[in-house]
C-alpha cells in the first residue's frame, strides 16, 4: 500500500519529500500513456509528479474500514436500451461519411494507419 | 435606445417577445461586441452568421406567433460541446480543425429553444485548469483589472474562462459551461457573474468532450440568478443516450424563484474556515450569512469532516478517468496525426499525443495512468473512491440539519496570468471549496457577492441537496438581491 | 491408458488447458450503440459515432445482450450476479477506437458454472467429465485490421467494433486436445440451443484464446501461453498439440516458457509470439464511469429462465429414455436444428427408435447428397411422419419407403399420395406371392438343392428374388413365412 506509507500526514504540497517516482518510472508511465517525452521533460515531470503524488498520499490516513468505494455519485441504476438497429441516427450506423469526415488518412472507406505487424 | 448587450437573458427574451427590438438587432449588437473584443481571446471560433440566422428565425417566429422559450437570445458555447459543422477543439491542438457531424444534446436543446450561437468559447485545454492558461489557442484574459493602477492581465478562472470573460465583458448574455471540479463556479466568481452546476445527471453529457466522466456536468453561466434558471431549464432533461442521465422532469425553476428563505436552514461548514485564508474572503462569507438571515433563513453550523481530503481525492479520480477518456485521441480517426518518418503505429500514437496535448493535460494523463497502474490501483483509486463515499456521506449527514450550504466559491479573487502556472499544486488548491460538491454530484452555484479591496469580484457558493437546484437558486437570489452587485469591468479592450 | 501424455526425453508430460471462448452475442444492435451487427457489410458502414469513439460519445447497454448472457449462464448452471458492473481495459491499438475495451473484470455478470463433455473412447476420453467454467463476462469486440491492401498501411474497419461478446472462461480443467475439442463443441451446442450465439466459427462468431501449459504429472501448474483467436475446433486441438510439444522441448532443453500471447498459423499448424501485444500487460482496469452498476431484478431473471429451451444434456437423456441408441442420441442432439426437427417428427407420433434410425441414415444421407442442411430440408417433419406411418402400419415396406422418400424429395408431394399414384402399396396377397415363389424356386433349383443341403444363408437370396419379382411391394414378413413353408 502506497498511500499512508511514507505520507507524512498532511504533506505540504510544495514540499513533497517522498520521491516515489524516478525518471525510469516516468518514462514507463509515459510509454503506457503513449506520450513521447524528452529527457528534459522526464526530468521536469519527475519533480511535478512526485509533488502531486506526495500530496495525494495523505488519503492513506483516512480510515475507510467498512466503506464501499463509490459507484454511482447520485443514486441511480443503469438503464438498458432496446435491441433496435439505428433507432436514433445519433447512436446508429450507416453514416460512414460522418465517421470518416475527419479522418487524417481515409482509404477506400477505411481508416489508414501505418502498417501493423501482429 | 439602450445598449442591447447590457440586457439579461430574461430582458432580451421578454423585450423581443414584446416587440421592443428585433432578434437581429440583438444578434448584431453582440456580434459587434465579440468582433471588438479580440484582446480578451474569449472565442476560439466566432459564428456571427449563425447568430444572425437564428435571430432571423426568431423574428419570423415572433411574426408567426410561434416563439420558443429563448427565441432571440444569442449565447456563447463553450468549445467543449460538439457543434455540428463548427470546429470543436476542447482548446487542444489535438482537435484543431475537428468539425463534428453531430451536435451535443445540451447545445441542441438550446438551439431548439431558439438560441443563436455567437461562437465557440475558449477554455482550459480539455477543461483541465483553473485559469484558462492551458488553452492551445492562448490565454483568455479577464475584462477585470485591479484598481492598483497596474495593468496586470488577470485570469478569468477556468476551465470555463472564455464563458466567464465573455459574459462579464458583455460579449454574450449567457454561455454554457462545464464543471468537473469548479469549472463553472470559480470562473463565475472571478468575473463577477453567476453560474450553476446542477445535480450530476441533470444535463446530458452526450456530445461534450469528456474530461472526468463521473464529475463532468454542464451548466449555465450568466449575469444573474434568473438567467441561470432560464438557461438551465433549457439545458437540462433526460437523455437516453447518456446512461448517467437522470430520468426526471425538468422543474420550472424560473417560475418558482423566491428569495424568501423563511423556514430554511443554511449550513455553514466549519471546515471551510481555512487557516491563513484571505480575510476578505471570510468577511464576504460573513456578509453572506447576514444576507441569508435577512432573507429569513436560520443559520446553523455544520461539519463536513472529510473536507481536507476532497482535493487529493479529486486529483486521483479526475486524472484517472481523464487518462482513459483521452486515450481515444490517437491520430487514427480524427484530429491530429503526427507520423514521423518510418514510424509504426505505436510511435505514431506517442508522437501524436506528445504534440497534441499541452503540458497540463499530459501531467494529468500521467498521474491518472500511474494511479491506475498495476500495484497502485487499490492504494490510490479504490482508496479515493472510498474517501469520496465518505465525503458524500458528510453532505448527506449535514443535509439532515440544513437545506443549503453557504461557503466561499474560491479562496481568492482572480490572480494574475502566470502567477500560479509554475506550480501545479498551488493552482489545484484554488478549487478547494468547489471540489467537494463535484465529488458528491450536488448542485452548486456561485453568485457575485462583493468586490475586494483591489476592486475584484468575489463569489459566494451555495451547495444544495441532490435534485434541489431550486433551493440553490433561491438562496442565490436572496444573496443577489442583498449584495446589490452592480460593478462591471471597465472597457479597456 | 487413455491419459494424454507427451513423451519427452525426461519422461512423460501432462498438458493443462484452459479456454477463454469469445462468443458473439446474437443481437440486432451492438452492445453499447444502435449500429447493426450483421456479418459482411461494407467497411465502416455499421459504425455509429459511439463505436468510432468520437469525442463526447457515451455507451448505453443493450438489454438483449445482457439477457442472452444471463440465459447462457443459466444454461451452464452458473451463478448469476444480480449486481455487476463494467470496467475499462485500457490499451492502445488501431482496432480499439476508445483506447479501452469496455469489459467486466471485477464484477462479472455470470460467475461459476460448468458443462459436461461425454465419454468418447475413440478420442481417449474415458468417462464423462465435468469442465468448470470460471465466469462469463460481457464485453465489446474490437474492429478489424487489414494488412494486405496497401504496401505501407493497414486498414481499419470498425464494423465489428462494439459488437457484444460473451467471454466464457473455463477453469484449467482440460488435459488433452480431444477434451478441449469436446468442450468447444459442447459449449457451441449449448450456445446454439440457448440462441445466444450462432456459433459460426468461420465468421468469427466464436473463437478461443487457448491457454496451454505443461507439467510433469502431479507437479504444480507450469507457465502458460495464451494463443489468441483460434477459430475452429480443429485449430484449437492443433494449437494445443503444437504448444504442448514446443513447451516440452523448451523445458527439456533447459529453457523456460515465457508467459506470452501467441498467434496460431492455420497454414502451418504452428504458433508464434504475437509482437503487437507484447508490451500491453498493464491494462489499468477501473470501473467505467460512464456506466452505473448493472442491477438485475427478479422479473428479468425469471423471464431469462422461463425462456430457456430444453438443453443438449436433457434432450439426450430424454432420447435415451425413449430407447434411442446412444450413438443416435449424440448425433441428433449435436446440432440444435437437427434436434428440433427430430422433436417435431416425434410429435407426429412417429416411433422414436425407427424415427431416429430413419433421420440419422435416410434423411441425413439425403441431405448430404443434396448438399443441404436441415434448415432447407425439402421434407417437413409432418411429411416424414406420414412416410414413417405408412411403414409402421404395413402399407409400404422399408424398401418401398426409400423409393417414396426419393420421390418426396423430387416432387415435394406427400408420401401417401405418391404411394397411391405409383401403386406402391405393399401386398399380403398370399396367392400372388406363392405364385412368384414357385417361379423363383423353379428357376433356381440348384440353389434350392444347396439350401436343403445345409447352406441356410441362401434364404436371404430367395427373399430378395421374391421381393424383386414382386417389385418390392410384397410384405416381407409374409414372404418369409411362405418361403419357409415352400422350402421345408
Ligand atoms: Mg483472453
Ligand atoms: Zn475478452
Amino acid at each position: 500500500m502506497r498511500c499512508g506509507e511514507g505520507a507524512s500526514g498532511a504533506a505540504s504540497p510544495d514540499k513533497a519529500t517522498d520521491m516515489a517516482i524516478d525518471q525510469a518510472t516516468v518514462r514507463k508511465i509515459a510509454s503506457l500513456a503513449r506520450i513521447a517525452i524528452t529527457d528534459d521533460e522526464a526530468a521536469a515531470m519527475e519533480g511535478e509528479l512526485n509533488g502531486i503524488l506526495g500530496w495525494v498520499e495523505q488519503l492513506g490516513e483516512v480510515d475507510v474500514t467498512g466503506v464501499e468505494p463509490m459507484t454511482a455519485v447520485i443514486p441511480n441504476t443503469l438503464r438498458l436500451r432496446d435491441d433496435v438497429v439505428d433507432a436514433d441516427p445519433l447512436t446508429g450506423g450507416n453514416r460512414r461519411d460522418d465517421i470518416l469526415a475527419n479522418a487524417p488518412e481515409p482509404q477506400h472507406g477505411f481508416f489508414g494507419v501505418p502498417k501493423v505487424i501482429e | 435606445m439602450t445598449d442591447l448587450t447590457n440586457l439579461t437573458v430574461a430582458e432580451i427574451r421578454d423585450g423581443h417577445r414584446a416587440g421592443d427590438f428585433s432578434a437581429v438587432e440583438v444578434a448584431e449588437a453582440f456580434n459587434a461586441n465579440v468582433a471588438g473584443a479580440k484582446a480578451l481571446n474569449a472565442f476560439i471560433v466566432e459564428t456571427p452568421d449563425r447568430a444572425i440566422e437564428a435571430a432571423k428565425v426568431a423574428d419570423a417566429d415572433r411574426a408567426a406567433g410561434t416563439l420558443k422559450p429563448l427565441s432571440g437570445v444569442p449565447i456563447g458555447m463553450k468549445d467543449l460541446f460538439a457543434t455540428n459543422g463548427v470546429q470543436t477543439t476542447a482548446a487542444s491542438h489535438m482537435l484543431e480543425g475537428f468539425v463534428p457531424r453531430y451536435e451535443s444534446t445540451v447545445s441542441q436543446k438550446l438551439w431548439d429553444a431558439g438560441c443563436g450561437m455567437l461562437g465557440k468559447l475558449n477554455l482550459d485545454q480539455f477543461a483541465m485548469g483553473s485559469s484558462n492558461e492551458t488553452s492551445y489557442f492562448g490565454n483568455v484574459i479577464s475584462p477585470w483589472k485591479r484598481n492598483d493602477g497596474g495593468n496586470a492581465a488577470l485570469a478569468p478562472g477556468g476551465s470555463s474562462g472564455g464563458s466567464s470573460s465573455a459574459i462579464a465583458a458583455r460579449l454574450c448574455p449567457a454561455a454554457t459551461g462545464t464543471d468537473t471540479g469548479g469549472s463553472i463556479r470559480q470562473p463565475a466568481a472571478f468575473t463577477g457573474i453567476s453560474g450553476i452546476k446542477p445535480t450530476y445527471g441533470r444535463c446530458s453529457r452526450w456530445g461534450i468532450v469528456a474530461f472526468a466522466s463521473s464529475l463532468d456536468q454542464a451548466g449555465p453561466m450568466a449575469r444573474d440568478v434568473r438567467d441561470c434558471a432560464i438557461m438551465l431549464e433549457n439545458m437540462a432533461g433526460f437523455d437516453p443516450k447518456d446512461a448517467t442521465s437522470l430520468d426526471l422532469p425538468v422543474p420550472n425553476w424560473e417560475a418558482a424563484l423566491s428569495s424568501d428563505l423563511k423556514g430554511k436552514k443554511v449550513g455553514i461548514p466549519k471546515e471551510y474556515r481555512l487557516e491563513g485564508i484571505d480575510p476578505e474572503i471570510d468577511a464576504m462569507w460573513d456578509a453572506g450569512i447576514a444576507m441569508l438571515k435577512d432573507a429569513g433563513a436560520e443559520v446553523v453550523e455544520i461539519s463536513l469532516p472529510h473536507t481536507k481530503y476532497a482535493l487529493p481525492t479529486y486529483y486521483i479520480i479526475a486524472p484517472a478517468e481523464a487518462s482513459s477518456n483521452l486515450a481515444r485521441y490517437d491520430g487514427v480517426r480524427y484530429g491530429l496525426r503526427d507520423l514521423p518518418q518510418g514510424a509504426g503505429l505505436q510511435d505514431m500514437y506517442a508522437a501524436t499525443r506528445a504534440d497534441g496535448f499541452g503540458p497540463e493535460v499530459k501531467r494529468r494523463i500521467m498521474i491518472g495512468t500511474y494511479v491506475l497502474s498495476a500495484g497502485f490501483y487499490d492504494a490510490y483509486y479504490t482508496q479515493a473512491q472510498k474517501v469520496r463515499a465518505l465525503i458524500s456521506r458528510d453532505f448527506t449527514a449535514a443535509f439532515e440539519t440544513c437545506d443549503v450550504i453557504l461557503a466561499p466559491t474560491a479562496p481568492s479573487a482572480a490572480f494574475g496570468l502566470g502567477e500560479k502556472t509554475a506550480d501545479p499544486l498551488s493552482m489545484y488548491l484554488n478549487d478547494v471549496f468547489a471540489v467537494p460538491a463535484s465529488l458528491a454530484g450536488l448542485p452548486a452555484m456561485s453568485v457575485p457577492a462583493a468586490l475586494n479591496r483591489e476592486g475584484l469580484p468575489l463569489g459566494l457558493q451555495i451547495i444544495g441537496k441532490a435534485f434541489d437546484e431550486q433551493g440553490v437558486l433561491n438562496a442565490g437570489l436572496a444573496i443577489e438581491e442583498r449584495a446589490g452587485f452592480t460593478a462591471r469591468a471597465e472597457k479597456w479592450w | 491408458m487413455s491419459d494424454y501424455r507427451i513423451k519427452g526425453e525426461t519422461g512423460e508430460w501432462e498438458v493443462v488447458i484452459g479456454l477463454e471462448v469469445h462468443a458473439q452475442v446474437t443481437s440486432n444492435a451492438k452492445l453499447f450503440s444502435g449500429a447493426a451487427t450483421a456479418f459482411g457489410a461494407e467497411p465502416n458502414t455499421q459504425v455509429s459515432l459511439v463505436d468510432a469513439a468520437m469525442p463526447g460519445m457515451l455507451p448505453v447497454p443493450n438489454r438483449e445482450c445482457i439477457r442472452q448472457a444471463v440465459r447462457t449462464g443459466m444454461a451452464i448452471d452458473a451463478q448469476i450476479n444480480k449486481w455487476s458492473r463494467f470496467d475499462r481495459k485500457n490499451y492502445f491499438y488501431a482496432d480499439l477506437p476508445q483506447g479501452y475495451q469496455i469489459s467486466q473484470l471485477y464484477h462479472p455478470l455470470v460467475g461459476e458454472g460448468s458443462l459436461t463433455i461425454e465419454a468418447d473412447e475413440k478420442a481417449g476420453i474415458a468417462a464423462d467429465k465435468v469442465i468448470g467454467i470460471e465466469r462469463i463476462h460481457v464485453e465489446q469486440d474490437a474492429g478489424k485490421l487489414m494488412h494486405d491492401q496497401h504496401p505501407t498501411m493497414s486498414f481499419v474497419d470498425l464494423n465489428r467494433s462494439g459488437v457484444a461478446l460473451m467471454e466464457i472462461v473455463s477453469k484449467p480443467d482440460m488435459r488433452s486436445p480431444a477434451e478441449a475439442g469436446a468442450y468447444v463443441r459442447k459449449l457451441r451446442a449449448i450456445l446454439r440451443y440457448v440462441g445466444s450465439c450462432d456459433g459460426n466459427m468461420e465468421e468469427g462468431s466464436m473463437r478461443a484464446d487457448v491457454n496451454v501449459s505443461v507439467r510433469k504429472p502431479g507437479d504444480e501448474f507450469g507457465t502458460r501461453t495464451e494463443t489468441k483467436n483460434v477459430n475452429s475446433v480443429r485449430f484449437v486441438m492443433q494449437t494445443i498439440e503444437y504448444e504442448a510439444k514446443r513447451q516440452v522441448e523448451v523445458l527439456e532443453a533447459g529453457g523456460t516458457v515465457d508467459q506470452e500471447t501467441r498467434l496460431f498459423n492455420p497454414d502451418t499448424g504452428t504458433t508464434r509470439t504475437m509482437r503487437s501485444k507484447e508490451d500491453a500487460h498493464d491494462y489499468r482496469y477501473f470501473p467505467d464511469p460512464d456506466l452505473l452498476p448493472l442491477e438485475l431484478d427478479d422479473a428479468f431473471l425469471a423471464e431469462c429462465r422461463d425462456s430457456l429451451p430444453e438443453l443438449p444434456d436433457a434432450k439426450r437423456a430424454r432420447y435415451l429414455g425413449l430407447g434411442i441408441s446412444a450413438y443416435n442420441a449424440d448425433v441428433l442432439t449435436a446440432e440444435v436444428e437437427n434436434a428440433r426437427w427430430f422433436d417435431a417428427l416425434l410429435e407426429t407420433g412417429a416411433e422414436p427408435k425407427a424415427a431416429a434410425n430413419w433421420v440419422t441414415s435416410e434423411l441425413f444421407g439425403a441431405l448430404n447428397r443434396l448438399g443441404k442442411d436441415i434448415g432447407d430440408c425439402p421434407v417437413t417433419p409432418a411429411q416424414a411422419g406420414e412416410l414413417l406411418g405408412l411403414v409402421a402400419d404395413g402399407t409400404i415396406s422399408g424398401t418401398i419407403a426409400k423409393q417414396v422418400f426419393e420421390k418426396m424429395l423430387e416432387t415435394g408431394d406427400g408420401a401417401a399420395a405418391i404411394v397411391d399414384r405409383e401403386g406402391l402399396k405393399q401386398t399380403s396377397d398370399t396367392g400372388a406371392i406363392e405364385a412368384e415363389i414357385a417361379k423363383v424356386l423353379a428357376a433356381n433349383a440348384d440353389k434350392v438343392e444347396q439350401y436343403k443341403g445345409g447352406k441356410e444363408a441362401l434364404f436371404g437370396f430367395f427373399v430378395g428374388q421374391t421381393m424383386k419379382a414382386m417389385q418390392g411391394k410384397a410384405n416381407p414378413q409374409v414372404v418369409n413365412e411362405l418361403l419357409k413353408k415352400a422350402l421345408s
